[in-house]
């Protein structure tokens, strides 16, 4: 712990010098790094991947783009997929995934946007909430442990009265009604990490793969967030999992997290990030996090989704770098943050965090 | 005499030897336009074969779509599910289109015919979309409590065994929305038919004692017999291949099943390829390109049974 940390601090004080002297090489006088409107950027970046942080990469483009007119940012959110296969295929300078890339993938060393054999990027820009949340009459907020959330998507729990609901909620009527689960019929981030927190927080009743289509058949399938809200504010008795910027007037669940039921916020999906590892056996500037869904530390909610922005850090293409560097500052930094916040309901990520993106970012070359 | 025939034997001839250019324009025009649309068809024919063919024979294990299984095995509840919900849209739509057209062809003052038929028309331009919206937020929740009526009651039999689906999103909810969707077409053609029963059939069934009822029955539904299955059949390719709507009320969850009211249904192949198809990458693209060749079959042979059916029956039809 304490070398890691010591690790970091370091990592950070050579990136810092690193981003200063280039900047003074190359603009002089500007030394923030987040300055989104460094003058002179133009041309087109190409990211392609997932629809997950499709609103948060329009509001990151708008705002880029507003404060450089010459720069042209395409984001295709054409899913995670096709972004990993574009980002190794070398059609796109930037993908955007809901997964890091796995080990295997990394071994392979087939990045075809980068110079091969260097080091790839992997940034939790986009961390957004996933509420559980379902629709019953005058009930706004129920609390749940991971085992009776599971226990209801698996079918074990069919019923709103149920014991195992009513003992951690003392005090609310719970009506005698039958329990609609709703579930993503289509291939998704949300299902992939909502999938993993039933896996890692509930492994006793959720015995299935992490995966991003719903791997039963229990309840009724909608089709894309908004499906699965239409069908949680159309019937009563309904619940299911989608983007917390889509619960609006769900109820929602407090999940219970240590000995505490946890509601969703963006401050509590942000803070899993600063408690999670990050994944182990990466590079330097890999930011994989192991998010650490089966936590028991207070204030943190650990259904979250976590998209990732990957980028290289040897760029084939120099003519690229600049703008990435440009693009990927602005990403991080406290304003594009916030407006991806407005715009896609997301969390924005730590200070601490920042900071270590930050000297990812000043390392591409 | 011969001085004036012979002039007016080689004028005949002269048009037609010497073609004029509107003519040879517009014939080599239609033309264009015939082959045209053979290229086009050959051409998606093409595409669908060199693009599917990787995935009809990809590898189970390695493609992530098919989770192990072979492709026939994953195509074949889409293939089920699409058959089925034709099926149950045809079902309810043909009766009623063939009530409404003859409401319209032959009961209703004329006033009211001409306006109920701009409505049905009206029908045939609402998008999918639209039906999908209408289906999901409206159809779907309004019929849960029919649903759960259906299950109590005729549960013993095997189409509303059940559970019934809390939400209503049901292939029998999904076969409703494509009934509506495919009511205008089949309505306007049979309308068309039976507009073209020959008065004198008519009148002779009349003249011969028949009641209006009787008339129809006698006269007008044989000879629009050919008429009302091709109806029919562009209806069903309608239905076959509707996309939208489906997705967004059917709960698909890839099983073969009659139970019409529960939210574990067969997806369709359209429906399959318009959710899958935003996450898919490498071989899986593949594969549900090879679905929708499989659609492209089965829309085919459809279409060839209808026009055979057609042709068969022309004969008896009293069209002739």
């Amino acid at each position: 712990m304490n070398l890691k940390r010591i690790g970091s601090v370091a990592a950070v004080a050579l990136a810092g010098a690193l981003v200063l002297s280039s900047c003074a090489a190359e603009t002089p006088g500007t030394t923030d790094p987040v300055d989104s409107g460094t003058p002179g950027l133009s041309g087109t970046l190409v990211g392609v991947g997932a629809s997950a942080q499709g609103s948060a990469q329009e509001a990151w483009i708008a705002g880029f783009q507003t404060a450089n007119e010459d720069v042209n940012i395409n984001y295709s959110p054409d899913g995670s997929g096709a972004g990993r296969d574009a980002f190794r295929g070398g059609g796109a300078q930037f993908a955007g995934t809901d997964r890091a890339f796995n080990d295997a993938e990394i071994a392979e060393d087939a990045f075809g946007t980068c110079v091969p054999g260097t080091d790839i990027i992997e940034l939790p820009a986009y961390i957004s909430p996933i509420a559980i949340a379902f629709n019953l009459d005058g009930i706004t907020s129920l609390n749940m442990s991971a085992d009776t959330i599971a226990s209801i998507f698996t079918g074990a729990i069919t019923n709103w009265n149920d014991p195992a609901i009513a003992a951690d909620n003392a005090g609310v009527t719970l009506p005698d009604l039958a329990i609609e689960p709703i579930y993503r019929a289509d291939d998704s981030g949300t299902s992939e990490n909502f999938t993993d927190y039933l896996a890692s927080a509930a492994p006793s009743v959720w015995t299935y793969e992490p995966d991003g289509e719903w791997p039963i058949q229990v309840g009724t399938a909608a089709p894309q967030t908004s499906g699965v809200a239409d069908a949680l504010n159309g019937n009563v008795g309904t619940f299911g999992y989608l983007d917390a910027s889509r619960a609006g007037s769900l109820g929602t669940v407090a999940v219970k997290v240590g000995n505490d039921f946890v509601p969703f916020s963006p401050e509590a999906a942000a803070a899993i990030v600063d408690a999670s590892p990050f994944a182990e056996g990466r590079t330097e500037f890999d930011f994989a996090v192991d998010i650490d869904r089966d936590t028991a530390e207070s204030g943190v909610y650990p259904v979250v989704l976590i998209s990732y922005i990957v980028a290289c850090v040897e760029y084939q293409n120099k003519s690229v770098v600049d703008l990435v560097k440009g693009y990927l500052s602005y990403v991080i930094s406290e304003e594009g943050q916030t407006a991806a916040a407005a715009n896609a309901g997301s969390a924005p990520i730590s200070a601490d965090f920042r900071a270590k993106a930050e000297a990812a970012i000043a390392a591409i070359k | 005499m011969t001085t004036t025939a012979g002039p007016a034997v080689k004028a005949p001839t002269k048009p037609i030897s010497k073609q004029r250019v509107g003519d040879r324009v517009f014939s080599g025009s239609t033309l264009a336009a015939g082959s045209l649309i053979l290229a086009v068809l050959a051409a998606v024919a093409a595409f669908l074969l060199i693009q599917g063919m990787p995935g009809i024979v990809a590898d189970p294990e390695t493609t992530s779509i098919l989770r192990g299984q072979s492709f026939w095995e994953y195509v074949w509840p889409l293939v089920f599910g699409t058959l089925w919900a034709a099926t149950i849209a045809l079902v309810m739509a043909i009766p009623l289109a063939i009530g409404i057209a003859l409401f319209i062809s032959h009961y209703a003052p004329r006033a009211l015919a001409t306006v109920l038929g701009y409505i049905i028309d009206l029908l045939a331009a609402v998008p999918s979309v639209v039906f999908g919206l209408w289906g999901a937020n409206v159809l779907a929740p309004a019929s849960r409590t029919a649903y759960a009526w259906l299950e109590q009651h005729l549960g013993w039999i095997p189409l509303f065994a059940g559970p019934a689906s809390g939400t209503g999103r049901s292939i029998l909810t999904a076969g409703i929305v494509l009934a509506v969707m495919v009511l205008p077409i089949i309505t306007a053609i049979c309308r068309e038919v039976f507009l073209q029963t020959p008065v004198l059939h008519e009148e002779a069934a009349l003249a011969l004692g028949a009641t209006r009822w009787e008339m129809i029955r006698m006269s007008v539904l044989p000879f629009a017999r050919a008429g009302i299955v091709s109806g029919a059949m562009l209806g069903l390719g309608r239905a076959l291949g509707e996309t939208m709507a489906v997705a967004m009320v059917l709960s698909a969850s890839g099983v073969v099943t009659f139970n019409l009211i529960s939210s574990n249904n067969p997806s369709t192949i359209a429906a399959n390829i318009a959710l899958s198809f935003p996450e898919a990458y490498g071989i899986n693209v593949n594969v549900l390109i090879a679905t929708g060749l499989i659609l492209f079959a089965i829309t085919l042979v459809v279409n060839s049974l209808a026009r055979y059916i057609v042709n068969r029956r022309k004969e008896f039809s009293g069209a002739n």
